[in-house]
């Protein structure tokens, strides 16, 4: 089971977030992430989507969402041709005795820190797959108290645009 | 103008004659508008029925079907109509009336969410917000359930928005950026595909309904006879070559013929156009032995490589693809590989009959014989939908409809009214079990209403035959819900209708009564008395 990132320009009206969604649970694909926001232009939004699963499964995803009438292109976005991003709020048990080593190393993945209290750091840190990966497994042994992910987006690299 | 009107006058444009409905609340201001247009509207019993009639007036026309329903129950109601249409590709547009707009989300009186309920089984849904997209709504929506792989299109219209007033302006085209079927099939791939049946020794067609949908049977016969290769089909591929063709072998699949089945597996190069290679077309066959090439035809790009590993996709539209394949084949040296597959055919085992009952097989053989060559037959669901498969001969320019996809019970007698409906100069016969026509009994009432000469053929086994069937081959025949043994008087109920019935128990009874009926004006009910272990196959 490979991780694949499908970007998937789409009509910017109402029910088209449940449509996909619904595509997706109905053939029995799982989504692992998926953030959607208007594009420069306003009638269309653009969806990032990360799914994992063989080859048939994924060339099937891109058959059935290019089936959807309001699906206007897909593409699945290459690791090396690509630039990931994925915005996480983290809350982390942040007392005295510990404190320093945690701003030490939210600066070191240059992470901000949002909001303090006595107890609590709350850091906002961007960035990819790996990451977020590395930066929640050092917060881990402080004691993550909440967190927050908004899912992956992407763009290709370069001058390659994913026009209509 | 009035939103209401302007629906109306759109469906004109759109060359609509006929909707099958059944009104409520949230549709009148439709329904008033409709009132005084010169389109017909088919008041049906059921509005299942709507959607099933809709769907074969659709398949006997080649056009669009209309059906409409009021909101919530009404729209509810429309629901196994809209999938059975979806899994057969049958271009429907459904108009559902919806509460008013203010109300939407509150769970007023007869709410639904009919989009998101049918989400995942129309080509594609609107939910109007603003009367003045009506036009453009309605324009697309044609265009969509007619266009590529044809479908369902359901357009839900608050009953606040028919009736505001809109500036009526009816768009000349589409646009729509993310739908543009393909209908050429590619050159290159073309050109691959008969390099490979040329070196092919064994080479075999396999069609389904998407030669229908795409009016491409002349197409088929032209290259099947120019190439010389023989032709099976599935049971939506009925009708696609007729039966009469020297290149016609038979149905595939579970209730296929077992020799259709068998070539199929010692072909080495299988064309399949128009089919999803469906799990029940392909059952009781070992497909892609390694030898076999398989290259697919289908306009819908995600039925390619679905269920099949392909070698060669081509997508397109079957009739382009067919020409552009005739044109550039060349004659096959397939004397032997024919020979062979007529021997087969011919040691196929042949059927005794049983005197003391009906036999389906026979009086679907015999039926064949003695209706014109213009005639509509839709089957049901069940022995009775398979009997009449497999033995009711298409030749001519007859059409054979059934639920192939969904496989529901309850088409076929609203699917004949539609058909009728179209075509009231042409033979319609209704085959159906007496499980499946209790389901749509009450359409007896559209058929009476509208004076329609339509045959009905009921093979009663007094059983859910084909449940029955299975529980005996997977279930140590432990029977459990699937006797019918207190059936009404079936022709007492159809007289009540007005339709003139007989019940006959003999193969003799049956050969004489059928006679009778398709000279008769005002249609006619026979109920053939089956044996209940009478098998499918
Ligand atoms: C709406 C619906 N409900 C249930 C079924 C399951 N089913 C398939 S065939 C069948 C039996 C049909 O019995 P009958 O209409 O008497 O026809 P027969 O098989 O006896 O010819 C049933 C219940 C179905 N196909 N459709």
């Amino acid at each position: 089971m490979n991780r694949h990132v499908l970007s998937v320009l789409v009509e910017n009206h109402s029910g088209v977030l449940s449509r996909i969604a619904g595509l997706f649970s109905r053939r029995g694909y799982n989504i692992d992430s998926l953030s959607v926001g208007e594009t420069e232009n306003p009638n269309i939004s653009r969806m990032t989507i990360t799914v994992s699963g063989d080859d048939y499964m994924l060339e099937q995803m891109k058959k059935q969402l290019n089936k959807l009438i309001n699906v206007i292109k897909v593409v699945e976005l290459q690791p090396e041709k690509s630039v990931y991003r994925e915005l996480v709020l983290l809350k982390v048990k942040a007392d005295l005795t510990h404190r320093a080593a945690i701003i030490e190393t939210i600066n070191i993945f240059r992470g901000n820190i949002i909001d303090v209290s006595n107890e609590t750091l709350t850091v906002e840190l961007t960035g990819d797959f790996g990451k977020i990966a590395g930066f929640t497994e050092l917060m881990a042994p402080f004691g993550i108290l909440e967190l927050v992910r908004t899912g992956f987006t992407g763009l290709q690299r370069g001058n390659t645009q994913l026009a209509e | 103008m009035r939103a209401s009107d302007a629906i109306i006058k759109s469906l004109e444009e759109e060359k609509v004659h006929m909707i099958f409905g059944y009104p409520g609340g949230a549709i009148l201001p439709f329904y008033d508008s409709l009132r005084t247009s010169n389109i017909e509207h088919i008041l049906v019993r059921h509005e299942q029925s709507a959607a099933h009639s809709a769907s074969g007036y659709a398949r006997a026309t080649g056009k669009v079907g209309v059906c409409t329903a009021t909101s919530g129950p009404g729209a509810t109601n429309l629901i196994t109509g809209i999938a059975t249409a979806y899994m057969d590709s049958i271009p429907l547009v459904i108009i559902t009336g919806q509460v008013d707009s203010n109300f939407i989300g509150k769970d007023v009186f007869q709410e639904a969410d009919i989009t998101g309920a049918t989400e995942p089984f129309t080509k594609h849904n609107y939910l109007v917000k603003n009367a003045q997209d009506l036009p453009k709504i309605i324009k697309e929506a044609f265009y969509i359930a007619s266009s590529g792989r044809p479908g369902p299109v359901l357009i839900d219209i608050p009953v606040d928005i028919q009736k505001e007033h809109i500036k009526y302006d009816y768009p000349k085209s589409v646009n729509i950026p993310g739908y543009k079927p393909t209908y050429e099939g590619h050159a290159g791939q073309v050109k691959r595909a008969l390099q490979k049946l040329k070196a092919s020794q064994k080479p075999l067609i396999c069609v389904g309904g998407g030669i229908i949908c795409a009016k491409a049977s002349k197409e088929l016969k032209d290259f099947a006879e120019k190439a010389k290769i023989p032709v099976v089909h599935t049971l939506m591929g009925i009708g696609a070559l007729p039966s009469d063709s020297p290149y016609y072998v038979g149905m595939v699949g579970s209730h296929g013929h077992s020799f259709s089945n068998q070539i199929v597996m010692e072909s080495d190069l299988l064309m399949i156009i128009g089919t999803r290679v469906g799990d029940r077309a392909t059952a009781g066959m070992k497909l892609l032995n390694e030898k076999q090439n398989i290259i697919h035809v289908d306009i819908d790009p995600a039925e390619v490589g679905k269920n099949i590993d392909t070698t060669i996709p081509i997508v397109g539209d079957a009739k382009n693809i067919l020409k552009q394949f005739s044109n550039k084949c060349t004659t096959l040296q397939t004397d032997a590989w024919m020979e062979k597959i007529n021997q087969l055919k011919e040691t196929y085992h042949k059927e005794e009959l049983d005197a003391s009952h009906v036999n389906p097989k026979k009086a679907l053989n015999f039926l064949s014989k003695v209706v014109d060559d213009e005639a509509i037959l839709a089957a049901d669901v069940g022995q009775n939908q398979l009997w009449a498969a497999r033995n009711f001969k298409i030749k001519g320019n007859r059409k054979f409809f059934t639920s192939g996809g969904l496989g529901t019970m309850g088409y076929s007698l609203p699917a004949a009214i539609g058909a009728k409906l179209a075509f009231p100069e042409k033979t319609v016969i209704c085959v159906v079990g007496d499980g499946g026509l209790q389901m749509s009994l009450s359409e007896l009432g559209t058929i009476l209403e509208n004076d329609l000469n339509i045959i009905i053929l009921l093979f009663n086994n007094s059983r859910l035959g084909m449940v029955r069937e299975l529980q005996d081959i997977h279930y140590e025949s432990n029977y459990f819900s699937v006797t019918l043994n207190k059936n009404p008087d079936f022709v007492k109920i159809a007289e009540a209708y007005g339709l003139p019935g007989k019940k006959v128990t003999s193969q003799k009874e049956f050969e004489e009564t059928i006679q009778g009926a398709l000279t008769s004006k005002k249609g006619y009910f026979i109920e053939c008395v089956v044996d209940s272990d009478f098998s499918t196959l």
